[in-house]
């Protein structure tokens, strides 16, 4: 990338959803600490992947971005605004330069709907173009994403679900973003699915020139289309980096852990590999663990990681890393 | 080693307003005693259905086992006696499935469930049985197995369902153990933990696997040999390091060719396989592969290759063989 422009920053950010107990007059008892101060910045026409288990925030840190849930606290900054302190219609317009691509291509399409509807709706919602217009503009997009401008008159169920992604593509595309937050956009489906998918999602950032958040849990798709590589435990981002150096030389005991435990289909090179198996299970994002949240599982753990939470600090230009091992 | 389970010309068909729906299309291997093998395939591939099958696990209607044997320990599974064939299933062949809350009762503690077992196939008493389950669950690794052996399955994480359903398929010490996509829907770690265990297990106990995943990565950490299967047939099949290290199917290929591996250097784009899986009710004649095959030929599309061998004890059913000897996988 040959300018490091910011397109998104985030400092800070929590999204924490209460927990309420009572019958008549509900109080809050604790709360589900989702996302728990993450901060990073995502460059002009980069893919910044982020990584993590089940649980660790990923999806939530992706829709707490977009402001589809309210942050708890923390800023989001979409070309130098802040979008936290944006309401209704300021913020309704800054929502055309920032899309999602979701992960159930079944869920996430109106079964009612046609297909031109589903992509002609946010050009609908926003008041772009005339109807022609926005008529041409549903034939372009099809187009794009590799799919006959005549399927404009089917319905959802019609399709295979790598062909529904491509319409939630299509939508995804059609106010002519410049962000797109990917929320596994490839789980649902099978690997030969997924190569199309992705590939799609590289072709059109060149195109376009695109800027992705990609979400998911599959570490060798998210080194393939990667720029930068964020990897989330419970709540919090643990290591960040440029996509070679997470890969060869990760600081952050759980990033080893996670990357060793990925397999690899070539049974020599799973043979001479080193495995980190990590013993027990991630606690519960309503009661994380004192000083550092990985403190139950890490092999390195040492007394300090018991009482003081590691801060995330960069340990090298462009490597951040939270624990007290490193820097 | 002496061969435990032979599959000859095993076929399931089901029965659908839409059409019949050709799910195994006649697929024959063998698994010796104590070794490790891995069914893979992309869904609809007929890899689940047809060990389903051999265990009669098929709904009947619309499944129907309509052609082949599976011969285990000298007797047809497909033809036994419903008596005999409850004496083997959970007892001397064992399975875990996918999703361990519907296999697991939700309305009874983990000790009934276990114990259900060993007093039914092993004729132990209550307390034997109690003693025997928590020492399954200590082996798999639940901590304070014996407080936890009176939990109910909604309070264990999914990781530790799949131990629990991995203790339950080992309580009867099986010949075999088959595990259908058991780890799919696990987080990488713990898919990671439950792999070893797998593992360590068959080594202690000498029992047989067959491990059902979608996984290429899965296979080539915990199996011996591989099927590799599309459209209800198998396409290539043989011991593991034969067929990564030398690809001859072009399915096979194909689908290796659309993997990003986490340890390439560089980006090279991912080689997609255009188009889809076959439809199973209107199979094309000819082979399955065939419409979306980079190696095709003219004969290709009207028989079907029977598997040769390529070297050793792998085979692969093409009739362009030739095109794929010189096939390398690109350097990462």
């Amino acid at each position: 990338m040959a300018q490091k422009e910011v397109l998104v920053r985030v400092e800070n950010l929590k999204k924490h959803f209460p927990i309420r107990r009572g019958f008549l007059i509900q109080r809050q008892v604790g709360a589900i600490k989702a996302v728990d101060g993450v901060s990073f910045d995502i460059y002009r026409g980069e893919t910044l992947g982020l990584v993590g288990e089940s649980g660790c925030g990923k999806t939530t840190t992706g829709r707490t971005l977009l402001q589809l849930y309210r942050p708890t606290s923390g800023s989001v900054h979409f070309e130098g605004e802040d979008l936290v302190d944006m309401k209704g219609e300021q913020l309704r317009r800054q929502r055309r330069k920032m899309q999602m691509i979701f992960q159930d291509p079944y869920a996430s399409l109106n079964p009612r709907m046609t297909v031109g509807r589903i992509i002609r709706e946010p050009l609908e919602v926003h008041d772009v173009g005339s109807v022609k217009e926005r008529q041409d503009r549903v034939h372009e997009l099809l187009r794009l994403v590799g799919m006959n401008p005549y399927f404009v008159n089917r319905y959802p169920h019609e399709f295979s679900g790598g062909q529904r992604q491509r319409i939630g593509v299509a939508r995804a595309l059609a106010l002519n973003p410049s962000f797109i937050v990917c929320d596994e956009p490839i789980s649902a489906f099978d690997v030969s699915i997924q190569a199309q998918v992705v590939n799609l999602l590289e072709d059109l950032q060149a195109d376009l020139g695109l800027t992705y958040l990609f979400i998911a849990h599959d570490l060798s798709m998210v080194r393939h289309i990667s720029t930068r590589v964020a990897v989330m435990y419970l709540g919090k981002i643990v290591e960040l980096t440029d996509r070679d150096t997470l890969y060869s030389d990760p600081q952050h005991p759980y990033t080893e852990a996670l990357l060793s435990a990925v397999p690899i289909p070539d049974p020599e090179v799973e043979e001479e590999r080193e495995r980190v198996i990590l013993e027990g299970e991630v606690p519960s994002p309503a009661n994380p663990p004192v000083g550092c949240n990985f403190n139950t599982r890490c092999p390195k753990v040492m007394q300090v990681c018991h009482e003081v939470d590691p801060e995330f600090k960069e340990i090298a230009p462009g490597h951040w890393c939270a624990c007290h091992l490193v820097g | 080693m002496s061969t435990l389970l032979s599959v000859r010309g095993l076929e399931t068909r089901f029965y659908t307003q839409e059409g019949v729906v050709h799910a195994v299309n006649g697929i024959s291997y063998t698994l010796d005693e104590g070794a490790t093998l891995g069914i893979v395939g992309e869904s609809g591939c007929g890899k689940s259905t047809s060990v389903l099958s051999m265990l009669r696990l098929i709904p009947s209607p619309p499944g129907k086992i309509t052609g082949g044997e599976v011969l285990f320990e000298e007797r047809d599974l497909l033809k036994m006696d419903r008596e005999e064939l409850r004496h083997v299933r959970g007892n001397r062949i064992a399975m875990v499935f996918q999703d361990p809350m519907t296999s697991l009762n939700p309305v009874l503690t983990i000790e009934r469930q276990l114990t259900e077992a060993l007093q039914v196939h092993m004729e132990m008493g209550h307390a034997r049985a109690t003693k025997h389950s928590i020492e399954l669950l200590e082996m798999v690794g639940i901590p304070q197995a014996d407080q936890r052996i009176k939990d109910y399955p909604h309070q264990f994480s999914g990781g530790m369902r799949q131990r629990v359903m991995i203790a339950m398929a080992l309580s009867c010490n099986p010949q075999i153990l088959i595990g259908d996509e058991p780890t799919t829907s696990l987080d990488v770690t713990i898919q990671a933990q439950i792999i070893d265990l797998v593992k360590r297990l068959r080594d202690e106990m000498g029992m047989a696997v067959i491990w059902i995943t979608h996984d290429l990565g899965v296979v080539a950490r915990l199996v011996e040999w591989v099927n590799v299967m599309y459209a209800g047939y198998i396409v290539e099949m043989g011991p593991v390091k034969d067929i990564y290290g030398r690809l001859r199917h072009p399915y096979t290929i194909a689908l290796m060719g659309s993997l990003p591996r986490l340890d390439q250097t560089g980006h090279q784009r991912l080689q997609a396989i255009e188009g889809l899986p076959p439809d199973l009710i209107s199979l094309p004649p000819g082979c399955p592969f065939a419409p979306r095959c980079d190696y095709v030929l003219d004969r290709c599309l009207t028989e079907n290759p029977p598997l040769e061998s390529v070297g050793g004890d792998h085979v692969a059913a093409c009739w362009n063989l030739e095109a794929t000897l010189g096939y390398q996988r690109s350097s990462r």
